[in-house]
């Protein structure tokens, strides 16, 4: 199946503008590089991409049709219809960047919408419309502290996860910024403090903590962290799950600079961890140095108003090499589906969807902690993820899940050899109470 | 109040705006694909797995690389990761003094902007009299310092730069790399590879040659393509096939550079991209350039032959060409932005503007195969008629619009960016 109308024009139009053959259009092309064949299959009809597709698709278990209790930074959450049917019209998914604002009113008004939410949700003055994902926003921040303080080390601790601390070291090469990692305290699971204080010194860019951690618990000590980060001049970069911010203080309240997170649990599908969604937000006197696009609003020539890109001047299209960021193509209909979502639940309904993820996952885990030989492997206070330990063989545990059609939890040991016998659960608002022990039940049957 | 591919013909130039298949959008919103989680047991994910090794040998077998990881989420964070490997691969031959990246002042605003963050210094090479490569430049600019040559292929101005085997030669005798920015691939898919040519890197823009939706910014993806020499410093997780036919991801790499992004890259983009490929085939892909290239260089016929617009350089485009507005300027004091803005009058949208920078009151124009005659005619006859409007009318459009013109620069000057800044 081809999407190509002219085919039956070729002729016709090849010979109004003089050109005898197809072969003539690619002249410019030495021979010795023109290729000859591909190794691609020919085309197929609708209808056999389908079925082929149909059986490929029948080699995955989707989790719909399993239980799954796996976290790690990306859940399972209810995807409302309205929200769905909105963000996939033709007219916003198919549109380019808003370069012509007087054709794109529509999306750039969602993205200002968009924008103004992310900031009053993590308390920041201002957010870009998306970056990556919540992954790469991370590096981006760390490069941005480098930029505004003019330091070249920034800090991070042990208890976020291993694919974070990767790109970043990787994003941090070009401009020669020094990585250090402080240790989490093994008791709570939260940042060592006094680790804290004997790396961070006024050489540091800044900090990063993730609230909740990679193991979800909350960093309760922010208001103690920001004064540390504050007394050494650096400055203090947040990462949020923007649904626990439904019942937790906003990052503003705590003297953040930067806020960074995933946003794809706000109405996003998993996809198998992407397509997903980077949010930054940050303070208004940093708005110059904020990496990604922004979208203002302005007038049109009769006063009206009118929204459009604004501070292009920061980016990669003007100003090339000195950019604040390389990033032109972002995540924006990800974006666009996050301020449907944020719509759609409203101040209350996201205090009440956080409540309900609070309640879960201590509920999962009292549940869990009351058979023999599990225990949580950490003190601290957590959302809708925590960590277990058992005095069980923690392969053999896994196995079991595998053949009873349960995924999760997600063994800690290869990313964290210092836990072993650890296995990191998630939950949210999809799962029943059944479902809760169905999951339970399995882990009596260990011992 | 939303312009779309799916509203009508949307050339920009170097975005490739082509229709978006629907079957694409069904197929990726199904349970079984989007709703997985990254980290479940290999055997409850068989079939993504297989998506990624497929697409990966097919992305091989159409741009002539060796391997390629699909990780990294637009063409931007491609050329970034691509730029990474060409610094490990230098390193690793203990040559770190290759600090320049040389680009030609035709490339896309990301090449200088990657090359920058991945830690480069920029040395920009003007073009020659044709609008391609100077040969002669490039050769004295090409030093021991020299980390990698970054060329697009058609170039932004459209032209296939037919010297690109004495390119090859002379990036490689100077010891540095050759990297492909894909953004303009969709001119010789089936047509000629870049691996042929002799480019050591590739990205590829999944969002443009591969019809994923452009979803008014993003989510795109941008794999990036290498040859052997440069497959052990790849990011992992890579997809491997074990004997049994099972797919796994593979971690094994002690040389890998590691992650670029969270999980395994974009993969609903990659599945889309997948699902696109195989209703195209090898043939359909061959005619998708073939007819692209067709509907350009049409356009830019007609257009010419009506006299009001001037292009400069070689007359024989690939997929886009860019055309000068300079001269309506000088007679009727209208500008490339003017006439961008008419067009929106007639319910089109406009082609790029102001790029590439060698071109004055440039209009860069790709229409891409999914359009037809039909359209492609409308289209030459609302610029032919805008330039015989009456100029006031011009300057002040959009008037069809549902709002008129917008004032960016009091959005940049006094920036409003949430509904509390107000």
């Amino acid at each position: 199946m081809k999407f190509i109308p002219n085919s039956e024009a070729k002729n016709e139009m090849l010979k109004e503008i003089g050109i005898k053959s197809m072969d003539e259009l690619f002249s410019d092309i030495p021979k010795k590089v023109r290729t000859t064949n591909l190794n691609i299959n020919k085309g197929l009809t609708q209808q056999e991409t389908e079925k082929k597709l149909r059986k490929i698709a029948e080699k995955n278990v989707s989790c719909n049709e399993h239980l799954c209790f796996l976290g790690g930074g990306i859940k399972l959450h209810f995807m409302p219809s309205a929200v769905k049917a909105l963000a996939s019209r033709s007219e916003f998914f198919t549109a380019y960047t808003p370069y012509q604002s007087e054709a794109s009113q529509g999306f750039l008004q969602a993205m200002f919408e968009y924008q103004s939410m992310i900031a009053e949700l993590t308390g920041m003055d201002v957010a870009n419309c998306s970056l990556y994902d919540g992954v790469t926003a991370l590096s981006e921040a760390a490069l941005m502290c480098s930029r505004i303080l003019k330091k070249k080390t920034f800090i991070i601790p042990h208890n976020i996860s291993w694919e974070k601390k990767c790109v970043l070291g990787n994003y941090a090469k070009g401009s020669g910024i020094k990585i250090k990692e402080i240790k989490y305290d093994y008791k709570t699971g939260k940042v060592d403090l006094s680790n804290l204080k004997q790396t961070i010194d006024n050489e540091t860019a800044g900090f990063y903590i993730e609230n909740p951690n990679f193991f979800g618990i909350f960093e309760d000590d922010v208001n103690e962290i920001s004064k540390i980060v504050n007394k050494s001049g650096s400055l203090f970069v947040v990462g949020v799950d923007p649904i626990s911010l439904g019942v937790t203080k906003s990052p503003g309240d705590y003297g953040a600079d930067i806020v960074i997170g995933e946003g794809r649990a706000l109405g996003n599908t998993m996809d198998f961890g992407g397509s997903s969604l980077g949010i930054f937000a940050c303070k208004k006197e940093y708005l110059r140095q904020i990496p990604g696009r922004l979208i203002g609003l302005t007038k049109d020539a009769q006063s009206k108003r009118a929204f459009c890109m604004a501070l292009q001047t920061r980016e990669q299209h003007i100003r090339r090499s000195r950019a604040t960021s390389n990033i032109c193509t972002n995540e924006g209909i990800c974006a666009l589906t996050a301020s449907i979502y944020l719509s759609w639940l409203g101040s209350n309904g996201l205090e009440k969807l956080a409540r309900t993820n609070l309640e879960k996952g201590n509920s999962l885990a009292e549940k869990i902690t009351s058979i023999n030989g599990f225990e949580k492997r950490f003190t601290g206070f957590h959302f809708n993820e925590f960590v277990i330990e058992t005095k069980f063989n923690i392969n053999k545990i896994y196995k079991m899940f595998i053949d009873r059609n349960i995924q999760g939890g997600f063994v800690l040991s290869q990313q964290y050899p210092e836990l072993k016998n650890c296995m990191l659960f998630g939950i949210s608002e999809v799962h029943s109470d059944q479902e809760i022990d169905e999951l339970v039940s399995v882990l009596k049957g260990v011992s | 109040m939303n312009y779309s591919i799916d509203s009508g013909m949307y050339p920009l130039g170097s975005c490739t705006m082509k229709y978006n298949p629907r079957i694409c959008e069904e197929i990726s919103s199904w349970d079984k694909f989007s709703c997985t989680h990254p980290f479940q047991d290999y055997s409850t994910i068989q079939g993504n797995l297989q998506i990624l090794f497929e697409l990966e040998r097919m992305v091989c077998d159409l741009t002539g690389m060796d391997y390629f990881c699909l990780q990294p989420a637009a063409g931007a964070h491609g050329e970034f990761l691509g730029l990474l490997l060409t610094r490990v691969y230098h390193e690793s031959k203990g040559e770190s003094h290759r600090t320049e990246v040389i680009l030609p002042d035709t490339a896309h605003g990301t090449n200088p902007a990657s090359a920058a963050m991945a830690g480069y210094k920029i040395n920009e090479i003007p073009s020659n009299t044709e609008g391609t490569v100077d040969l002669d430049i490039l050769e004295k600019t090409l030093t021991n310092n020299t980390a990698c040559f970054m060329l697009t292929n058609p170039n932004t101005l459209g032209i296939f730069e037919s010297d690109i085997l004495e390119i090859s030669k002379m990036v490689h005798k100077a010891g540095a790399l050759l990297y492909y920015d894909g953004a303009n691939m969709n001119a010789i898919m089936g047509e000629a590879r870049p691996g042929d040519m002799g480019f050591d890197i590739v990205h590829l823009n999944l969002h443009k040659t591969f019809s994923t939706p452009h979803g008014g910014g993003g989510p795109g993806s941008g794999p990036v393509g290498v040859n052997i020499k440069l497959e052990k410093f790849l990011p992992i997780p890579r997809i491997g096939k074990k004997k049994d036919g099972t797919y796994i991801f593979d971690y094994d790499a002690p040389e890998s550079i590691g992650k670029i992004k969270g999980f395994y890259g974009n993969f609903s983009v990659l599945l889309k991209a997948y699902i696109y490929i195989t209703l195209m085939g090898k043939d359909g892909l061959k005619e998708a350039s073939e007819i692209a290239v067709l509907n350009s260089n049409y356009m830019k016929q007609k257009i010419l032959e009506s006299g009001k617009y001037k292009m400069t350089y070689k007359p024989l485009r690939k997929h886009e060409f860019v055309i000068s507005c300079e001269k309506l300027k000088q007679e009727k004091g209208i500008t490339a932005k003017d006439i961008a803005k008419r067009l929106l009058d007639h319910g089109l949208h406009p082609p790029t503007v102001y790029f590439p920078m060698i071109v004055m009151e440039a209009l860069m124009i790709e229409p891409t195969e999914t359009e037809s005659k039909e359209d492609l005619d409308r289209y030459i006859d609302a610029l032919i008629k805008i330039a015989d409007e009456d100029p006031e009318i011009v300057k002040n459009s959009p008037i069809n619009t549902s709002v008129k013109r917008v004032d960016e620069v009091g959005a940049t000057k006094n920036p409003i960016l949430t509904w509390n800044m107000i």
